[in-house]
């Protein structure tokens, strides 16, 4: 199904935010990392179970310098 | 003498905040945080990189201080409410230095929205450091909507052009009822000095330390200057005069 993952559409074969995050290459038990499906914010527990559908966007953020 | 910031009943023992952007490389930043005795820093909330950077920040800070996300460069207060939410979720803390753009060459903040993000973001139960204009009326509104302090502007970010308008900035910082915190603007050591002597509780840099010759230098001039500024402050300046008064006594001079 085609996702907007960070501002990109792409085709993916990914049911749950877990599964797109071990896509992706994001450890799933990593820290510091914060996920948002359609603008809301998917709570790090709900990672696994949170489906995502066609034309979802999916924002996969992490802290980074700023001032 | 220990005299801490408190803001939203959090006590800090540097009145000094530093940002984490636009060092020459990782080790002078560390270099300059640790010379600058700042226990707040700031960082973004940016989207993760396929090409990634291995080592997160949060990772190179090692727990030694208080992250202060901010949401720089949202120009819509949906953005900065969604990037809050994020930073809240990644870094828990429900702290946020709110940051609504207007003018994307100028940096300058959206007042509408600002007011607007910054009042939904209170009631979702954040602590909002707004970055707002030198506007009593402005850094009004945001303590009337709960904000935990606010963050005028010196003057642009970035430009480290000092304090453009010392007149509102003093204005605010003897009117306001939360902690102000001088963001932006400053260029040098003596801007963050002026800038307590102003009634600033805080000053807030980046850039002035960062981009200087010698980053480890300037972060340690930073501190010095915030704490100097601040006993001025505490000592109550003389009033200035037209004219001259002699310091030494006019009786028993030579020759008279």
């Amino acid at each position: 199904m085609r996702l907007k993952v960070n501002g990109v559409e792409e085709e993916l074969a990914v049911t749950t935010v877990s599964e797109l995050l071990a896509y992706r290459g994001v450890d799933p038990v990593a820290r510091f990392v914060a996920v948002a499906v359609n603008g809301s914010v998917v709570r790090r527990f709900e990672w696994p179970s949170k489906p995502l559908g066609p034309g979802d966007d999916v924002e996969i953020v992490r802290p980074f310098s700023g001032g | 003498m220990t005299d801490p910031l408190t803001i939203a009943g959090a006590s800090l023992s540097s009145r000094l905040i530093v940002g984490t952007a636009r060092y020459p490389n990782q080790q002078v930043m560390l270099d300059c945080l640790e010379a600058s005795g700042a226990e707040l820093v700031t960082a973004s909330i940016r989207r993760i990189s396929l090409e990634g950077y291995a080592e997160s920040l949060v990772d190179v800070l090692g727990g030694r201080y208080r992250l202060l996300p901010n949401t720089a460069g949202c120009v819509t207060a949906r953005d900065a409410i969604l990037t809050a939410e994020l930073a809240r979720e990644a870094l828990e803390t429900n702290w946020v230095k709110l940051e609504l753009i207007g003018d994307r060459e100028l940096l300058y903040p959206d007042v509408e929205q600002l007011v607007h993000a910054a009042d939904e973001l209170v009631r979702k139960g954040f602590t909002v450091l707004p970055y707002c204009n030198e506007d009593p009326v402005t850094c009004q509104k945001l303590a009337d909507v709960g904000c935990a302090a606010v963050m005028p502007l010196g003057s642009l970010i970035g430009s480290g052009m000092g304090i453009a308008n010392p007149t509102a900035i003093e204005l605010i910082c003897s009117r306001s009822p939360v902690p102000v915190v001088l963001d932006a603007g400053i260029g040098t050591a003596s801007d963050a000095a002026f800038a307590m002597e102003l009634g600033c509780d805080a000053v807030m840099v980046d850039t002035a330390i960062a981009q200087s010759r010698d980053p480890r230098r300037m972060a340690a001039a930073m501190r010095a200057a915030v704490e100097a500024g601040r006993l001025a402050r505490l000592a109550g300046r003389i009033p200035k005069r037209r004219f001259a008064e002699p310091s030494s006594p006019q009786l028993g001079l030579v020759g008279s």
